[in-house]
């Protein structure tokens, strides 16, 4: 360091070239970085809320049409990937805690993991896409739901534009889901690449943290949309 | 977390881990049975204990150094209730007109 007693940085900033100098020191530099993942997450919470505030109206309307519909769509499918994504965040934090004991093995698999864990998510999911298109259950033109009888109800049958109205719900939300699971995996990605050149250090390790937040948040969605996509009705 | 790394984490971690899978477990066992009105409210209940367990140590809302974060939280969650709150409170009362 042979210019710090010149420009006089404070003893912190000469060691750590990661800690901006617009921060007095690097926990503050990471609350301010944790602080603006959270006040993002919180748009991303009015942006999800609108659509299950619209789900909750439609499913109170058409109950039980919205149960009818939600019988067609694979459970243990969906109770598979709701296990894929609580082991990925599992994953996630193990990825933190590598970073800040400074385990690189742990940290590289860990993040490898949850991209793994991310794409098995998003495998299963199309394998569910794929049933619905079959079924003609997406919402357009060649949609059907005929005959399909409202549980509880023997020789009741849903109505289809209302059936349709919950497979229009399920695809937008689920789908935007799916590409926050996307977004996540090219967030690990870069992650990943960091961590593999030494970036992250028990000192500097933000990126991790605040990508894990994105992650978890994804996962807190969808312990959400399980129960109320998948199990309306079920006994 | 820096005046807590003292500790390891990772017990906390796991048991979290094992209770999110058993909640799963419960949401789809109690889905089985009829509850008559209150299956939505268990599944909701189920949900709300396993997403504030992922948000109170996996994401370290708990053990945030920092009281902003904890304010974030707590009012993004409030204008939520709000919009869901308000909304169905309308819907729910309207049948008299």
């Amino acid at each position: 360091m042979p210019d710090s007693t010149v420009v006089g940085l404070n003893h912190e900033e000469q060691d750590r070239p990661e800690l901006l100098h617009h921060f007095s020191t690097a926990e503050q530099q990471r609350d301010a970085s944790s602080l603006g993942m959270w006040v993002f997450l919180a748009t991303e919470i009015m942006f999800f809320g609108g659509l299950f505030c619209a789900y909750l109206i439609y499913r109170r309307w058409y109950f039980g049409d919205f149960a009818a519909a939600s019988k067609s769509i694979s459970m243990p499918l969906g109770a598979t990937n709701t296990a894929v994504l609580i082991c990925s965040s599992l994953t996630v934090v193990l990825a933190v805690w590598a970073a800040q004991t400074a385990r690189r093995t742990l940290l590289l698999v860990s993040l490898a993991l949850t991209m793994l864990l991310g794409l098995t998510f998003l495998g299963i999911k199309g394998i569910e896409y794929k049933q619905k298109f079959d079924e003609h259950h997406v919402p357009g033109a060649s949609f059907s739901f005929d005959h399909e009888e409202i549980p509880g109800h023997p020789g009741q049958y849903a109505n289809q534009s209302h059936a349709e109205i919950f497979f229009a719900l399920y695809f937008v939300m689920t789908g935007l889901h799916a590409l926050h699971m996307i977004i996540g995996l090219g967030i690990f990605l870069w992650l990943f690449y960091m961590a593999w050149r030494g970036r992250f250090t028990p000192e500097y390790n933000t990126p991790i943290e605040i990508g894990g937040l994105y992650w978890h948040f994804v996962d807190i969605v969808w312990i959400y949309l399980f129960p109320l996509l998948y199990l309306i009705d079920r006994h | 977390m820096s005046d807590h790394s003292k500790s390891s984490p990772l017990p906390t971690y796991f048991a979290v881990f094992i209770a999110l899978l058993a909640g799963t477990g419960l949401t789809v066992f109690a889905a089985t049975l009829d509850l008559g009105a209150f299956n939505a409210p268990v599944a909701l209940a189920i949900a709300t204990v396993k997403a504030t367990l992922v948000a109170l140590f996996f994401m370290h809302v708990w053990h945030a150094s920092e009281r902003l974060t904890k304010l974030v939280v707590i009012s993004a969650l409030f204008f939520l209730l709000l919009l869901l709150g308000l909304t169905m409170t309308d819907y729910a009362t309207r049948l008299w007109s």
